[in-house]
């Protein structure tokens, strides 16, 4: 449950991207996450939604991109999906796997509400 | 509406941080170890037979990660090695800014190892570069042999897996070639120790490894 640390670095990162003016009218907060990033979604949506709640951001929702893995074989170059835990070349079963996608975890953008006086 | 383009890493922080603690660590020449596991996998016991084997051959500070309470500092105190408890109050994993504040209680320069014992979690430590210049996953034959594939972050971020607890290979089911082929299937590029600090089994080949690899930073 390293979620709501997690929520505090997108709020800080939020927070030092945003002019102070334009909290209030902070909406998506797209954050793009990797299948094994370690991270569940539910529980960061939920943890942001509570730190937002008593600052100026209180009308930011978080948004996912989620990322699936991509790993390359470095014996024969095949690059695959993989579902599973563990990697194997479906080609040739053997050599070292790099994990070229998967692992992310950014904040991408936020999209601010632009008319005057917030949301109607 | 409009769009302000971040692109930033979560953990960036974390991570910045951690990178002056490597340089820390580079600057006095010292090796340092992260070591992770579920609660009750026997990190602070092979701590223990560590210390009283490497001692005297190698000048050890340990920083102990917990939820509550000194008791693992306590443990590994006796063996007369500088320790600085962290207790998280809750928190999860230990984070590189917790250990950067400890550290400023060592004297870096008169040490060749800092072992820094995480908070027991299989999970979030995953995540959390500390600055160690490696991770230490030690896994036991009690909590079955599925535990690689069932936790594949942390084993896919260690270099080493310590399997402990081998003398209750008799009375667990547990297979410990399953174990390890579900680790090396994680992360072919583990080193694998076997070790029970029970029996002592193992130890000296755990100890040999570490004592190698400090000397290869202090050369």
């Amino acid at each position: 449950m390293h979620e709501m640390g997690v929520a505090q670095s997108v709020l800080d990162i939020v927070r030092g991207a945003v002019p102070p003016a334009r909290a209030a009218d902070v909406r998506a907060v797209r954050v793009r996450i990797g299948q094994m990033a370690g991270v569940l979604p539910e529980s960061l949506d939920f943890c942001l939604g509570a730190i937002v709640m008593d600052t100026p951001f209180r009308s930011a929702y978080l948004v996912l991109e989620r990322v699936p893995v991509t790993c390359v074989c470095a014996g024969c170059g095949l690059r695959f999906g993989s579902d599973g835990p563990a990697f194997a070349c479906p080609s040739c079963r053997a050599g070292r796997i790099r994990m070229v996608a998967g692992g992310e975890l950014q904040v991408v953008d936020v999209e601010l509400d632009d008319r005057p006086g917030g949301p109607a | 509406m409009s769009v302000i383009t971040i692109e930033r890493k979560i953990l960036e922080k974390n991570d910045a941080i951690a990178a002056q603690n490597r340089e820390r660590f580079a600057r006095h020449e010292l090796f340092a170890l992260n070591i992770v596991s579920s609660p009750g996998a026997g990190k602070t016991s092979l701590l223990e037979r560590t210390l009283e084997r490497l001692k005297d051959r190698l000048r050890i500070a340990i920083v102990e990660g917990d939820v509550q309470t000194d008791f693992d500092a306590r443990r590994v105190a006796r063996y007369g090695v500088p320790v600085v408890q962290i207790v998280t109050n809750g928190g999860c994993h230990l984070e590189a800014q917790l250990v950067q504040d400890a550290i400023d209680a060592v004297d870096l320069g008169g040490i060749d190892l800092l072992v820094i014992e995480n908070v027991g979690n299989l999970v979030c430590p995953a995540n959390y570069d500390l600055g160690e210049a490696l991770k230490v996953v030690v896994l036991s034959t009690t909590e079955g042999d599925d535990k690689p594939l069932k936790y594949p972050g942390i084993f896919r971020h260690a270099s080493v897996l310590v399997i402990n607890k081998t003398d209750l290979l008799p009375y667990v089911p547990c297979d410990l070639d399953a174990m390890k082929r579900h680790a090396l299937d994680v992360n072919p590029a583990l080193l694998v120790f076997e070790t029970s600090c029970t029996t002592g089994d193992g130890l000296a080949a755990w100890c040999d490894w570490l004592a190698g690899e400090v000397a290869r930073v202090r050369a």
